[in-house]
């Protein structure tokens, strides 16, 4: 496996918007029922999309005005409840590269890392800057700058927030953690010779 | 120096500290089961890895089997084929796999306790978010997801980020009627859902000291559900003594051992935390989530609140989602469907609470109900005490071991708009199964009482069924 190193990303944003949006709603339970990950991207927001249409509405994934979109942008606690890693597979296959928003679930945020989308954060006020100024013109590009810590949409730069350590993972390339675990593997085995149980047994 | 649970454990199972500044942890205890894992076994393979401790990783099968019909193979075929996978995966890795016919099969974080395989002071991972439960022994655990998965296996390790520890001291008595279950809905609705994010909560004080191994399993279980990726209580007396005998805890005389190191990694007195909270216990009131998120709950004779102030639009879609109105009380929603279950709540006790209120009564005539017992020897336990025919004999389908309605992965599903009573731990939008069904959590006893009065009600006010 090569190391993909990851800096830049860009291309045309999407707005969800709404605070704590579970994992369950990004994909319901009912498309868990695989031995694999293909196709998930097809039940993206389904339950919420189908609601939407029931009321003559659009969500933003279903919106071809959004079409191609590489940067999600979401409020706060995105990506809460569940682990499943199927709701950042689905939205990283949908073709979504990057997700910036207010904060993000811990297990969402670490299943991102693990599939090379980084999810940076910023502040409330700039994410309604953003979303706002994407639902007025689809076409405005947007970039996210790992280097730099900045996302910018239409020339504008905000500064954005990553832990260090996952930013690092992004620009060194290590973010698919294992053979970085795997590497000096006598170090795991003296770390569990130390363990006290696993001793007993 | 001192320390905390947290940053004992932490020290112990720490690797090394990797070159981007996270710290490669030794996870000593894998759980996995059939839904989080198929693909993370195809990684594996894909990449011509082995599973390096498969003594460490030990499985079970939970969110798809179906609870009425079990005979394989399954009459869905998703199932069968999910199931299958997990056998072959099993069996072709050396990963012990408690299976249908084990008799030790059921929810991974109720079978992990019971089989003495949650001690303590070991890290535990699983790709499932309600890990935290494991954390009532003292043991710092956590969900991860597939890749992860895939990581553990591969190398027994993950990278991950430090935690702050916020510890939260529950001090007085619960009133008759209030639970362990009303007590983390009261912390999760003043912290806020993802008020624990980056924090591992510190359950303490002497409400917390008082309970049961079942009753903190359950505060630790929705940790998660306030944002918190870990959950722990230090571990005690009472938790020695329920790991005592069991199959996989230490026996005879390193017992004792394991006990003098369980009480060494206990958070010192004198530890400093990142932040502390406190919340009186004999002021809980039974809890009903009225909205779509495990914070929106009121006390059960509180009016729900109207759309405003901070969390307008939260407020907002969650009363049209629900139907509901602002300045109602809760009590008196009228229920479609009772489910007493899940991770958080199908242990003996829980089904023991349930049945007291549903003795000698019967559900009502509108409401379908259902029991679903964490674990099969939950099941069997039950059984020995004649509670099945408590529920039987009240109208409620006593059923097979597994996950059932919580997240509705198998046939037990919500229809259309049902309205659902349940002892679960999410109350998304969607999340029993159908897009436009709508739950609301609370205890095992107010789910009973629900059951039998057709609507929710206020348990303290019911008397024990006869």
């Amino acid at each position: 496996m090569g190391i993909e190193r990851i800096r830049q990303l860009a291309g045309r944003a999407l707005p969800v918007r709404g605070d704590n949006v579970d994992t369950d709603r990004i994909i319901p339970a009912r498309f868990l029922r695989s031995v694999t990950f293909e196709g998930l991207e097809d039940h993206l927001f389904e339950d919420d999309r189908r609601q939407l249409e029931a009321d003559g509405q659009c969500h933003p994934t279903a919106d071809p005005r959004y079409a191609g979109a590489s940067i999600l942008l979401v409020n706060a606690n995105f990506g809460c409840g569940s682990s499943r890693e199927h709701a950042p597979q689905a939205i990283r296959r949908s073709g979504i590269r990057a997700v910036a928003g207010q904060s993000f679930s811990e297990i969402f945020f670490g299943n991102s890392v693990a599939l090379g989308m980084p999810c940076v954060t910023l502040d409330p006020a700039t994410i309604e800057t953003l979303m706002s100024a994407v639902e007025s013109d689809p076409s405005l590009h947007a970039e996210i700058d790992l280097d730099a810590m900045t996302l910018t949409l239409a020339g504008t730069s905000y500064p954005v927030a990553l832990p260090p350590g996952s930013r690092e993972s992004f620009l060194d390339g290590s973010w698919d953690a294992t053979g970085l675990l795997l590497d000096r593997f006598e170090e795991v085995d003296a770390t569990a010779a130390r363990l006290p149980y696993l001793q007993w047994s | 120096m001192s320390a905390t649970l947290l940053q004992k454990v932490w020290d112990a199972h720490t690797v090394r500290r990797l070159p981007n500044g996270q710290t490669q942890l030794f996870i000593g205890l894998h759980l996995i089961h059939e839904v989080t894992t198929p693909q993370a076994f195809d990684m594996l393979r894909a990449r011509g890895w082995t599973v390096r401790y498969p003594e460490r990783t030990i499985a079970t099968v939970d969110h798809i089997v179906p609870t009425q019909d079990q005979r394989r193979p399954f009459r869905d075929l998703m199932a069968e084929d999910m199931l299958s996978a997990l056998e072959r995966n099993c069996r072709g890795a050396g990963i012990r796999l408690f299976d249908l016919a084990s008799g030790a099969q059921g929810i991974v974080h109720v079978i992990g306790p019971e089989l003495g395989l949650t001690q303590p002071g070991v890290t535990i991972a699983c790709g499932d978010s309600h890990t935290s439960t494991h954390g009532a022994f003292g043991a710092v655990a956590f969900g991860i997801g597939t890749s992860q998965v895939r990581d553990v296996l591969a190398s027994q390790c993950i990278a991950i980020d430090t935690l702050k520890v916020r510890r939260i001291r529950v001090t007085g008595a619960l009133v008759r009627g209030v639970y362990a279950k009303d007590v983390i809905l009261e912390i999760i609705r003043r912290l806020g859902v993802n008020g624990g994010v980056g924090y591992a909560y510190e359950y303490a004080g002497d409400t917390v000291e008082r309970m049961t191994m079942d009753e903190r399993m359950t505060i630790c279980n929705m940790s998660i559900e306030g944002g918190a990726r870990v959950g722990y209580v230090n571990p005690d007396q009472v938790t020695f003594d329920y790991l005592r005998g069991r199959r996989f805890a230490p026996q005879g005389d390193t017992f004792d051992t394991a006990c003098t190191w369980w009480s060494s990694i206990a958070s010192d007195r004198d530890a400093s935390y990142d932040d502390e909270v406190s919340i009186d216990a004999s002021a809980i009131r039974p809890t009903v989530t009225w909205g779509i998120n495990p914070g929106q709950s009121v006390y059960v004779d509180e009016p729900l609140p109207a759309p405003t102030g901070g969390d307008r639009a939260g407020v907002g879609e969650a009363l049209e989602f629900m139907g509901f109105t602002a300045g109602r009380r809760i009590s008196g929603t009228r229920i479609d469907v009772a489910f007493v279950g899940s991770c958080t709540n199908a242990r003996l006790s829980d089904l023991r609470e349930a049945a007291r209120i549903v003795r000698g009564r019967h559900v009502a005539p509108h409401v379908r109900a259902l029991v679903v017992p964490g674990s099969q020897p939950v099941r069997l336990a039950a059984e020995r005490e004649g509670l099945d025919r408590v529920f039987i004999e009240a109208g409620f389908d006593w059923r097979g071991a597994g996950c059932s309605m919580c997240l509705a992965m198998n046939p037990d599903k919500l229809e259309g708009r049902e309205i659902c009573a349940s002892s679960s731990n999410r109350n998304f939008k969607g999340r029993q199964g159908s897009p436009t069904g709508r739950t609301l959590l609370m205890s095992p006893a107010m789910v009973a009482a629900a059951a039998v009065a057709g609507e929710i009600v206020d348990v303290r006010e019911m008397a024990d069924g006869d």
